[in-house]
């Protein structure tokens, strides 16, 4: 009965979905459409394929028992698969910047660096990072509650969900299917889908919260709840539109003006600071204290370190909109939340690099802990940055510039990229039954490429854009400004050329990693355990 | 009074004030006498389930 609902229902959507195609008004409407109807129709042929015949008793039901690993495995790969992509992506996009003949008039519009640039920033955030949190996230919290994933094939549904909207953004963004908006591009039907992947992301975390054996929440858990429920929250409001047409991508924003633009950078700051600061710190608070074999420094600072960081981080977006008609009351608001933040942001990172305390010559000896470190030395540096660039006299000076790029670039290549490579190589030899990595030396190889990389690319665009805010500031005796805005261009030219290569060093570090995970996969012997064992 | 104005006393009033009582409290909550043998017991639970197998229950 309930096989006969579902063949239907997947039928109906096959239909509607053919339907929205030929009657689509734009280009990516009409391929997301298409791409629905297949995925609707391959699951109706192989539901059909699979489903008994009617009347058949029906099969015993089998109770799963054990850890859920399979969509934390399918995780770690798209983890891997996305991450190379995004960083391709971002490292093509830098050559366009330096050599603009590198915007092949053959591909224009769709590989501009207009249509590429949020293809990266999507593929970096959202589906490397995207895909790193909910995998580990699945990981930490079965192995910190004792308890299976709730929610049976739910987790699936979560991590096919997932990657289907990321696979319509970024085809979206090609097209030309965006509503402007930072961090926040794809349109009001992707945004919908997301929206309901994301509850039922919620129910699966919770609902393994709720059947957990410890009596006590592991302060992991906390940070991905936190995480979770603000996105949900902040994806929400931010994407309050209304379609043009159902059978169209284009929408128009609820809010405009400056409530609008405040709206989208709460959204934008806190899609840093949850997604991109508290998600990671509960990857940093379980796996950092596994691989050192201790628990964490203290447990009372990271209780503080979570209520301090919950409290004070949604105020401070506004420091985005310094010096616009944000009333300046806002913007200091924003300003004085960001300073403060820096208090509970080395707070935490204090906790996680003293967890070593004792066993310092791991950073020594053994290549993961030292990703960690330099994950946690990075998310140090640009906590500290960030404030300051946040404060109205330095922001002056420092906004519309590349400093900007170079300060998400330290947070994200280094703090998150680094925790999120860290995990990978901790849980790919547990999750496939292997006692270590294929190669230790390679991981060791990957650290200093992507360690150097960030440095280039750090300190090149330090350079770029303190030259860039100095020059545009620049007025002569008379008053006049003495530098035209092609000017600055033509001066960033070696800074960019040297942050190119710095994206080349890091890719390639990635490219280390993923034939190291593939070789350590692939390795005789290896097999999918759903037991993991101690690395002791 | 306007919505704005209405929200934006609220905002810098009482609502001030009860978010940085609940904030303050949370964090004495955690300093409160006893929590450490809690917070020591909580900071080993990563080293207890590796494996589904393990069923013994903790406080639970």
């Amino acid at each position: 009965m309930f096989d006969t609902v579902k063949v239907a229902g997947l039928a109906l959507i096959a239909v509607l979905a053919a339907l929205a195609a030929d009657w689509a008004r734009d280009a990516a409407y009409m391929l997301h459409a298409l791409i629905v109807m297949g995925i609707a129709s391959g699951l109706l042929l192989w539901k059909l394929r699979t489903m008994p015949p009617p009347g058949d008793p029906a099969p015993p039901r089998v109770v799963p028992t054990g850890y859920m690993d399979g969509p934390i495995r399918y995780g770690v790969i798209a983890t891997l698969f996305w991450g190379v992509v995004g960083l391709l992506a971002g490292t093509f996009i830098a050559f366009q910047l330096a050599f603009p003949v590198l915007n092949f008039e053959w591909g224009q519009p769709f590989t501009n660096f207009g249509r590429l640039r949020p293809l990266h920033t999507s593929a970096v955030i959202f589906a490397f990072g995207g895909n790193a949190l909910i995998a580990t996230s699945f990981y930490v919290v079965q192995r910190t509650c004792g308890a299976r994933l709730w929610g049976g094939r739910a987790a699936w549904f979560v991590f096919w969900g997932y990657n289907l909207f990321i696979v319509l953004a970024a085809t979206g963004y090609l097209l030309g299917a965006t509503q402007s908006k930072e961090y926040a591009e794809p349109e009001w039907y992707v945004d919908i889908w997301l929206t309901l992947v994301w509850l039922v992301y919620l129910a699966v975390f919770l609902g393994t919260i709720l059947n957990r054996r410890e009596r006590h929440i592991y302060v992991a858990n906390w940070f991905f709840l936190a995480f979770i429920v603000t996105v949900a929250m902040l994806h929400v409001v931010n994407n309050l539109s209304v379609p043009v047409s159902i059978w169209g991508s284009k929408s128009v924003q609820v809010f405009s003006g400056v409530q609008d633009a405040m709206t989208q950078w709460w959204y934008g700051h806190n899609a840093v600071g949850f997604f991109l600061t508290a998600g990671f710190l509960g990857m940093m608070y379980y796996f950092v204290p596994k691989q050192a074999g201790r628990p964490v420094y203290s447990y009372k600072l990271s209780i503080i370190h979570f209520w301090a960081l919950i409290f004070l981080y949604i105020w401070a977006g506004p420091h985005h909109l310094h010096y616009t008609a944000l009333p300046d009351w806002a913007s200091t608001l924003g300003m004085v939340f960001s300073i403060i933040l820096w208090m509970p942001s080395w707070g935490g990172m204090i906790n996680g690099l003293m967890t070593l305390q004792g066993a310092w010559d791991k950073i020594r000896t053994d290549p993961i802990i030292r990703m960690f470190v330099g994950s946690l030395a990075f998310y140090g540096m640009s906590t500290f940055e960030g404030p300051m660039m946040s404060i109205r006299a330095v922001n002056s000076l420092s906004h519309y510039t590349d400093w900007t790029i170079g300060h998400v670039h330290s947070g994200a290549l280094g703090w998150n990229g680094l925790i999120t490579f860290g995990a990978l190589y901790f849980l790919v030899p547990r999750l496939w039954g292997r006692d270590r990595m294929h190669s230790v030396a390679a991981i060791n190889t990957h650290f200093w490429l992507a360690t150097v990389g960030i440095v280039l690319y750090a300190a090149s665009m330090w350079v770029s854009g303190i030259m860039e805010g100095l020059m545009w500031r620049e007025v002569d005796q008379n008053g006049f400004l003495v530098n035209s805005f092609a000017d600055t261009v033509d001066a960033k030219f070696p800074m960019y050329v040297v942050r190119a290569l710095g994206g080349v060093l890091y890719l390639s570090g990635a490219l280390v990693m993923s034939w190291n995970i593939w070789m350590t996969i692939r390795a005789p012997g290896a097999h999918p355990v759903t037991v993991a064992t101690p690395a002791e | 009074m306007d919505t704005y104005s209405l929200l934006r006393h609220l905002a810098d009033s009482w609502v001030l004030l009860v978010l940085t009582l609940i904030f303050l409290g949370v964090i004495l909550w955690a300093f409160r006498p006893g929590s450490r043998r809690l917070h020591d017991d909580a900071a080993e639970i990563p080293f207890r389930h590796d494996t589904p197998e393990e069923e013994t229950r903790h406080d639970r």
